[in-house]
């Protein structure tokens, strides 16, 4: 997978998002086989001791289970990425609010041209 | 925290001319440390000190605990800024030569290294550019199986290619108890891959920490930290 590390915010909080986001978009499949920390670490060019606090992180939430021989395998709990794909689609939603807001669009007139756009216009 | 590279009151003078002042910080066992430093500030002074070149002059210095020597030469691997390749050898020689001189250098990562990096045991070191000589002295170098690595500016000189490799070779490679100091100022590139940095200026640690607490407590990148900090 592709990773982009942005200036401004802790790398591992990036990467936590970006593994989630390759979750949900079927990327990593439920039950599937996660690549080592090292080989993940490589692959992001990212120091390995913070891939490996990002993917704790993924376990204490659930989304990731180490097992005990196989490393690392993603949840097989399809709720739970149902759960993630809503909770991420609402950032996103959340997100275009603000970004409308500061162009100095209400809430109406957003909703408005979202429903021209569905309808073609 | 276990401390592999010890820095106390560390002060280094070339004739009146202090090149490190009073620098204190230690290096922990198993860490990435990026050294970041403007031109002049010292960071080739300290790693020269650390792998006993140069002998302080006040404060001091400690490698596993000794004092820079014959013996924590064995556990160093330094990667010096210039290159020091024999020029009338061949890349076998060298690599024979190298494992000759150092019980820890594993042939099979140095051939695995070189060949990655298109450079065959029948090259002659002389005719080599610039950017070829430094990739092979940092795949010498990284053979070791050393406790500390100690690279002086490794990604200064070669393509962004080469040093995508060459940052790879360092996530893969690198031993989980190793450490491994990496001076340089292209800090864009590269600050990810570090555990923590070193601020250096002016001789003395300016600024130290975990890349990711830094992240969080100033919101920008070293990068953009290091642009404010040494403003001109």
């Amino acid at each position: 997978m592709t990773w982009i590390i942005t200036a401004d915010r802790p790398v591992y909080l990036q990467l936590i998002e970006q593994m989630e986001l390759a979750i949900t978009a079927g990327e990593y499949r439920a039950g599937g086989k996660l690549p080592s920390v090292r080989e993940l670490a490589a692959e992001a060019s990212v120091n390995p001791n913070t891939m490996q606090r990002a993917m704790q992180e993924l376990e204490a939430r659930g989304l990731v289970k180490t097992q005990r021989t196989a490393g690392r395998t993603i949840t097989e709990d399809e709720t739970m990425i149902q759960t993630l794909r809503k909770r991420k689609a609402k950032e996103q939603i959340e997100q275009f609010w603000a970004a409308m807001q500061k162009l100095g669009f209400t809430r109406d007139e957003t909703l408005s041209m979202l429903q021209n756009e569905k309808e073609g216009a | 925290m276990e401390a592999i590279l010890s820095c106390q009151g560390l002060t280094k003078l070339y004739g009146m001319k202090p090149a490190l002042s009073d620098f204190t910080y230690d290096f922990a066992k198993g860490r990435i440390v990026g050294l970041l430093g403007p031109n002049g500030s010292g960071k080739t002074t300290l790693l020269k000190l650390a792998a006993g070149l140069l002998t302080p002059t006040g404060g001091s210095v400690r490698v596993c605990g000794m004092e820079p020597g014959v013996e924590t030469k064995k556990h160093v691997s330094f990667l010096p800024e210039r290159n020091y390749l024999p020029t009338g050898m061949r890349v076998r020689e060298t690599i024979d030569f190298f494992s000759d001189f150092y019980a820890d250098f594993q042939l099979d990562k140095a051939a695995e290294m070189l060949r990655d990096l298109n450079i065959r045991p029948e090259d002659k070191i002389s005719a080599m550019s610039k950017g070829t000589r430094e990739k092979m002295q940092l795949a010498l170098v990284m053979s070791r199986r050393a406790e500390l690595y100690l690279l002086d500016e490794p990604i200064g000189g070669v393509d962004p290619a080469a040093r995508d490799y060459i940052l790879n070779t360092i996530i893969r490679n690198y031993n989980e108890d190793a450490t491994l100091v990496l001076s340089t100022h292209l800090i864009h590139d590269i600050e990810t891959v570090f555990d923590d940095v070193v601020l250096i200026g002016g001789g003395r640690a300016v600024l130290a920490g975990s890349v990711d607490s830094i992240r969080e407590t100033h919101g920008k990148s070293i990068d953009a930290l290091f642009r404010e900090v040494f403003r001109c």
